[in-house]
């Protein structure tokens, strides 16, 4: 299929991560010594150094804190001495018994789906890069792309537990209080965007050239 | 020679696959023949439209620190918060993690952002290069995606949603101006026209 396109890896080129300024790899390339890009300084490598080392390293933290984040209480509402703990589900929940739907359904999406479902695109781009897999490159590389844009927006949860901590301090009244959940949650939120940040998408496509090498 | 012929090519930061550059005209983008992605774009008046909407930028985040953001009333207790309020309260209670993480993607990296823009721009603007320009925009460039303002309104209205029933909520001057923030600084970056910066970083 694809198998004599021209890639600036087989030219022999180095694209700027951060420019996209191509530049030429001579001299070689030997073991610690570095090219830096001509146009902005930045570091030049072929492919992101050890993406899928680290982009494992980073999802697998992210897959163990994934479970005290959903576990431990994100906040507590402290109401004359009584303690409420809430978790995420219990957030959304609570969203959905007050008839808030649309926020509950916000709620639910960034806070619960878009981690889940990062975490699994990015095992299985990992997975299918390291099987060699040529299946659907294209859509693959979407949802790279997908899953690169969308990590942030599992931030709402943080943000809301810091307005609520901020606004209802009213000592023995009401007090929000951030629990632990919550600096695991944010621990999941970064980690997996460090991880998608780590993942080469180039990677998807070199199976088609050493598939033409074979 | 070579750097010309280097410079007339682009290779897709997604699939690596080597493109031909062309010139585009306004508002056009090219991408990529093999995986779709966004390959440049032509922007049009790209310096001065960004360079305004960064200087409104940079007026509205003023206002929307310094003005309180919501007044919380109950049974007669009044509790007013600014923006970082939430910041200082989980340092109190000794969350000062999650207090640095809140600090950073939702003023501090917004605010560097500004600046780093703003200290780029406004002397190319006036045909010359500030000090240590391109590492600058290196860190704007990398700071993109951990300038999560946008994120913290939505944080914002789920807090509302989730107190609204119990108590009064009054809004304040600073949510406005935040709003405007965020509006403000998602269309400098829509305008915003890094490729052609870089090429002006390296001529001047």
């Amino acid at each position: 299929m694809s198998s004599l396109a021209l890639t600036a890896a087989r030219a022999s080129l180095l694209s700027c991560h951060m420019c996209h300024r191509l530049n030429t790899s001579s001299p070689p390339l030997s073991a610690d010594s570095t090219v830096c890009c001509s146009r902005c300084g930045m570091e030049l490598h072929s492919r992101k150094p050890n993406s899928l080392a680290r982009a494992w390293a980073l999802t697998l933290a992210a897959m163990i804190l994934y479970v005290p984040a959903n576990i431990l209480p994100i906040m507590t509402v402290i109401s004359w001495g009584e303690g409420e703990p809430d978790t995420i589900l219990s957030g959304v929940i609570a969203l959905i018994e007050a008839d808030m739907l649309p926020i509950a359904a916000l709620v639910f999406f960034a806070s619960i789906t878009v981690p889940v479902l990062k975490l699994l695109s990015i095992i299985y781009l990992l997975l299918s890069v390291q099987t060699h897999s040529t299946w659907r490159l294209k859509d693959r590389t979407t949802l790279y792309r997908l899953t690169e844009g969308i990590g942030r927006w599992s931030m709402i949860d943080i943000f809301m537990i810091s307005i609520l901590a901020a606004l209802v301090k009213l000592e023995a009244i009401a007090t929000i209080e951030a629990g632990p959940g919550a600096v695991c949650f944010a621990a999941v939120v970064v980690l997996t965007m460090f991880a998608a940040e780590s993942f080469d998408p180039r990677l998807i496509w070199d199976v088609t050239e050493q598939a033409s090498h074979d | 020679m070579i750097r010309i012929l280097l410079e007339a090519l682009i290779a897709c930061h997604n699939c690596d696959l080597l493109h031909q550059r062309r010139f585009l005209q306004h508002g056009e983008w090219a991408s990529c023949t093999r995986c779709g992605a966004c390959l440049y774009q032509h922007k049009q008046d790209s310096l001065n439209r960004t360079l305004s909407l960064t200087l409104s930028s940079f007026i509205l985040i003023i206002g929307a620190n310094v003005f309180p953001f919501m007044t919380f009333k109950l049974q007669g207790r009044v509790q007013e918060a600014l923006l970082l309020t939430g910041v200082q309260e989980l340092y109190l209670q000794e969350m000062g993690v999650l207090a640095i993480l809140v600090l950073a993607v939702g003023v501090l990296f917004p605010l560097l952002k500004i600046f780093g823009i703003l200290y780029v721009l406004l002397p190319l603007k006036l045909g010359r290069r500030s000090w240590k320009a391109i590492p600058v925009f290196r860190f704007v460039e990398t700071l993109h995606p951990w300038a999560m303002m946008e994120v913290y309104l939505l944080g914002v209205i789920v807090a509302y949603v989730k107190l609204v029933d119990f108590a009064t909520i009054v809004l304040g001057s600073s949510l406005y101006a935040f709003v405007g923030l965020i509006l403000t600084m998602a269309a400098a970056d829509a305008f915003m026209d890094s490729e052609s910066i870089w090429d002006e970083l390296e001529v001047s």
